[in-house]
Order: structure tokens, then sequence, then C-alpha cells
């Protein structure tokens, strides 16, 4: 019974480590995003707070938290009020799959670095991904406001738009791996990573989650310019601070997973293998051995923090898009590239198989790539008969 | 155009968006740093004086008549030789700007006949409650360099008896 009580104990103790790391994340990813994009624009950034700035998001709760909050006399209250925990709640939950760390023996047993073992993980991945979105149409629909109800039905179209895209890429990794266990696709990893052997998967599949999050350039939902806040309009308060608070550990937890599913999880770069630096490379001390577990919470955070990168970095870059044009590109091109791609991973690794040479799984990479160029000169063409019409 | 342009372009935008990064920020820590400002910058209007310490405002009102917003006040009081403030006749012994009410036109430094209001180049004005808004003669008034300057002065009599308006080149600005 002992070994019961230990084992609560573990699981306790991750999931608080998990909620503190994306509640912390959070906090810190608006200070980071903040900073970053205003050096992009040759700005400081919030620099007055603490050192660096570094308790601006304290700061930013404590306002928050006694900023008045109001509910419009005609929402729904029930939704209203539940909304936002609707939409905070899987972008928490989505965590407990990722692997952070390989496992260790400490304490006398094996400690794993995941909440959760699921050997379906990839498909829980995909099935929370798209509860938050409820959370975003409720708020939306219960605010009785047109542009929080614009913003909700941009919400869940764009959502059904670019889930495909979004799930075919989960299925190429999916079928590279041949294993839906994150802990799998992770291991698979190690001698390469399947953003290196699937390109276009791995660009689909950021696309697609910049949708997904509703980030720049697909954040219509909230687009300031045309629907004020969008689905968050009317919110105030704590209840705002948790959509945003969602918001942001979605991306968190979206980088995570791309970083799990396409470069490698907590695994070290791949040709650092059998180095000093792998996760799995032991030391002796005396009579003890331990392994460099603690490397793996370290890549991931590393990766997490440069693929988080990316998406301010895009941000700051492009201009929203229309929104047609994001139909249509998610329909049209990204549906389309996604099924291609799935079709050539799978096509190359059965050939590989068959035929027993590597070279047709090293097709895969080529082959995709070509398409995805094809795709473009696609686009172009179409652009240009547009413009030629036009004129 | 080529037909990778869409993404060279792309590319490009991206880019520059990091090349800026190694820019060096133009943020001027404001507090701590201050930014010295244009030289007709109309910011809190200073009353100035002679050389000798003596107002240059003579108390006419002519600014608080050019005021479109109302924001000046201005009460004449007579010199003596005893207590002198200005050349001339009159002084301004009350005058009161309301630093909400005024616009920063300048008009009253055009106005002004002797050229006793200017627009200085402080904008630090922030007031806790409207009534320390108003500032009146003494905060105005620009501050001497020897306490001897301060008026009222006790001169000579009949010296400054004369034209209390200056005779003035072309003003420059």
């Amino acid at each position: 019974m002992l070994s019961d009580w230990t084992l609560w104990l573990e699981w306790f103790v991750k999931a608080a480590v998990v909620t503190l790391a994306l509640l912390t994340g959070f906090a810190y990813l608006t200070w980071y995003e903040r900073r970053a994009l205003a050096r992009i624009q040759t700005r400081i950034g919030p620099n007055r707070a603490g050192p660096f700035g570094l308790l601006q998001p304290i700061a930013d709760a404590v306002k928050l938290i006694f900023k008045e909050e109001l509910t419009p006399s005609k929402a729904d209250r029930i939704i209203f009020f539940w909304a936002p925990i609707i939409t905070l709640v899987p972008s928490i939950i989505i965590a407990a799959v990722i692997p952070w760390g390989p496992s260790f023996s400490a304490f006398g047993r094996e400690i794993t670095l995941y909440v959760a073992d699921i050997n379906v993980g990839v498909l829980y991945l995909m099935s929370i991904a798209s509860i938050a979105v409820y959370g975003i149409v409720l708020a939306g629909w219960s605010s009785n406001s047109k542009y929080a109800m614009l913003g909700g039905l941009r919400a869940s179209a764009q959502m059904i738009s670019y889930e495909l895209a979004l799930g075919f890429s989960f299925a190429t990794v999916i079928i590279l791996a041949d294993s839906m266990r994150l802990l799998d696709i992770v291991e698979r990893q190690e001698n390469m990573w399947f953003a290196v052997v699937q390109p276009v998967g791995a660009l689909i599949f950021w696309i697609a989650t910049l949708a997904e999050v509703n980030r720049a350039p697909f954040d219509m939902p909230e687009a300031e310019q045309e629907l004020t806040a969008g689905y968050h309009s009317e919110y105030s308060g704590m209840k705002f601070a948790l959509f945003f608070m969602a918001e942001y550990q979605k991306m968190i937890v979206i980088c995570a997973i791309a970083a799990t599913l396409y470069f490698g999880g907590f695994r070290e770069f791949w040709f650092l293998k059998d180095t000093i630096f792998s996760v799995d490379y032991a030391w002796t001390l005396g009579s003890w051995q331990i392994t460099n577990w603690f490397l793996g919470p370290l890549y991931i955070f590393v990766k997490v923090v440069v693929l988080l990168f990316g998406m301010i970095w895009v941000r700051a870059t492009w201009p929203r898009i229309r929104y047609d044009r994001l139909m249509s590109f998610g329909w049209k091109v990204m549906l389309p590239l996604s099924l291609a791609i799935t079709f050539i991973t799978a096509t190359g690794i059965v050939l590989a198989d068959i035929f027993n040479n590597r070279l047709y799984f090293w097709a895969i990479p080529v082959v995709s790539t070509l398409i995805g160029l094809f795709t473009v000169v696609m686009i172009y063409r179409e652009l240009r008969r547009k413009a030629y019409e036009r004129a | 155009m080529s037909v990778l342009d869409p993404i060279i372009e792309l590319a490009r935008g991206l880019g520059t968006t990091l090349k800026m990064m190694l820019e060096r920020p133009v943020t001027v820590q404001y507090p701590e740093q201050k930014r010295q400002v244009r030289p007709r910058f109309r910011g809190r209007h200073v009353l100035k004086r002679y050389e000798n310490g003596l107002e240059k405002c003579i108390g006419c009102s002519l600014c608080a008549a050019a005021c479109p917003a109302d924001a000046i006040f201005v009460e004449a009081g007579e010199n003596t030789d005893e207590e002198r403030y200005s050349p001339g006749e009159r002084y301004a012994s009350t005058y009161e700007i309301n630093m909400i009410r005024c616009i920063y036109c300048g008009y009253c430094e055009d106005a002004c006949p002797t050229e006793a209001i200017v627009l200085g180049d402080n904008y630090e004005l922030s007031f806790f409650d409207r009534r320390s808004a108003i500032y009146t003669r003494e905060m105005l008034l620009e501050s001497v360099s020897s306490p001897e300057m301060l008026t009222p002065q006790k001169v000579e009599p009949g010296k400054y008896n004369r034209r209390s308006v200056p005779e003035m080149k072309d003003p420059a600005d």
C-alpha cells in the first residue's frame, strides 16, 4: 500500500510541476513577447518593474485582479462565466501527455517525466486541442455582442479549416514513428528529427498551429482593427486574463508539441547522440550512476523558447491574412498538400520496407519538398491569373 | 518576377525584422534621460526679468485679452520708487495661468508688448488636483541670480518713471 501512496504523491507532484510551469511560463511569455517585439521595433519594452522588467507580469496580474469585472446586462450569465474556464482548462490538461524528460531512478523508484503515458497520446493532443475552441465560440455567443459573435464564428470556421491539415501532419508523424505514443515518437527521433525527414509536414504543422492558437497572421478571431477584440470584447478583469492565459499557454503547449513531434522532444540534437550531451549519457561517480536526465527538460525548454520566438517573429513581420484568403489557403492549399505529404511519407516507408532500401526512405523529404515547391508554383500561377483578370 | 517570389518576399520580411533586432533601440528612458526640446517648443510660461531683476511684465492684461482659452488672469498694481517691481507705472500684482485651460498656442507671447511672457521648455505639467494647476506669479517668474535682484526693489526716485515699454528690435522668434 505504501507504493500506492508514493505513486499518488509522484503524480501529484508532476501535475503540480506541469501546471505551475505553464502558469509561470504564461506570465513570462507575455514578458518575452513584449521584449522581443519591442526589440524588433527598435524599442526596449517593459524594463521598469524589477530587473529587466522581470516583475512586469506580476504587476500586470495585480492590475487585472483589481480591475472591475463587467458582465453585459443581456449576456447569458452562466455561459459567460464558464466560457473562459472552458477555454483555459484544455490548454493546461493538454500538457499532461507531453514527455519532458527521460525516466530516471531516484528515491528507489523509476521516475518518469510526464504526467500521463497514453498509448494514443497524439489522439489525445488532437482532441483536447480542438475542445479549446468551444470556450471561444461560447464566449463569443454568450456576450450578446456582434463583434464577439463574429470573433467566435471566425474562430470555429478557422479551427475546422486548419484542423484537417493539422491532423494530417500529425498523421505523418504517426506513420514515421509507427506509434501514437509520444514517448515512442521522441525515441524514434534519436537518429534524425522528423522535421528533417518531413520538412513540409513540419511547415504545415507550424502554419496550422498558428491558426489553431489564433496567432498572427491568423488572428482573425480577435482582429483588433475589425472586431475590437473579437470573442473577448466584452470580457474584463480576471475573466479576460483567463482568455489571455489560455492563449499564451496554448502557445507554449503547441510549441512543446511541435518540439516533441518534429524536433526530437526532450532528446538532444541527433548529431550529439553518443556524446556527453546526450540525455542517455551516464555519469559514474564512485558507486553512483546518474544519467543526464536533467538535460531533457533543458532541451525541451530551449526548443520551446526558440519556437516561441518563431511565433513572435512571425507576428512582428507579417500582416493579418484576409479572411477569404485564410479559408481558401486552408482548404485549397494546406489540405491537399498535407494529404500529398501523408501519402508520400506512407509510400516511402512502405517501399523502403519492401525493397529493404533506405534510399526510398530518403526520397520522402526530397519528394515532399518538390511537392511543396510545386504548390508554391501553383499559388503563384493562381495569383498571376487573378492579377491578370483584374487588369 | 520569378516563381519563387512569394516565398522570397516572405523570407525577406522576416530578414528585415530580424535585422531590426540588432539595431540600437531608439527609446529615451524618460525620467532619467531627457531630450532637448526644439527651439520653438511651447511649454510652460515664464515671466521674464530685465538684467537688473525688474520684471518685464507691466500688468497690461493684453495676454489675458489675447488668450483664446481664457486661461490668464492679470491684476495690476501701482509701482512706487520704494517698492518697484517693473519699470513704469504699473506691475502685475496678480498673475495666474490655469495650466489645464491653457492650450499652449503662444498668443500671449505675441500679444505681450514687453516680451515679458515667454513659453519655455518645461513640459512636465501634471497635477493631483485642479487647484494646483493654477500657476501664480511667483511660480512663473524667472529666478534671479542674486538676492538684491529680487522684486520689489528700492530704487533711486525718478529713474524708472519713463516709458514702461522698452524700445525693441525686431523679434526674432
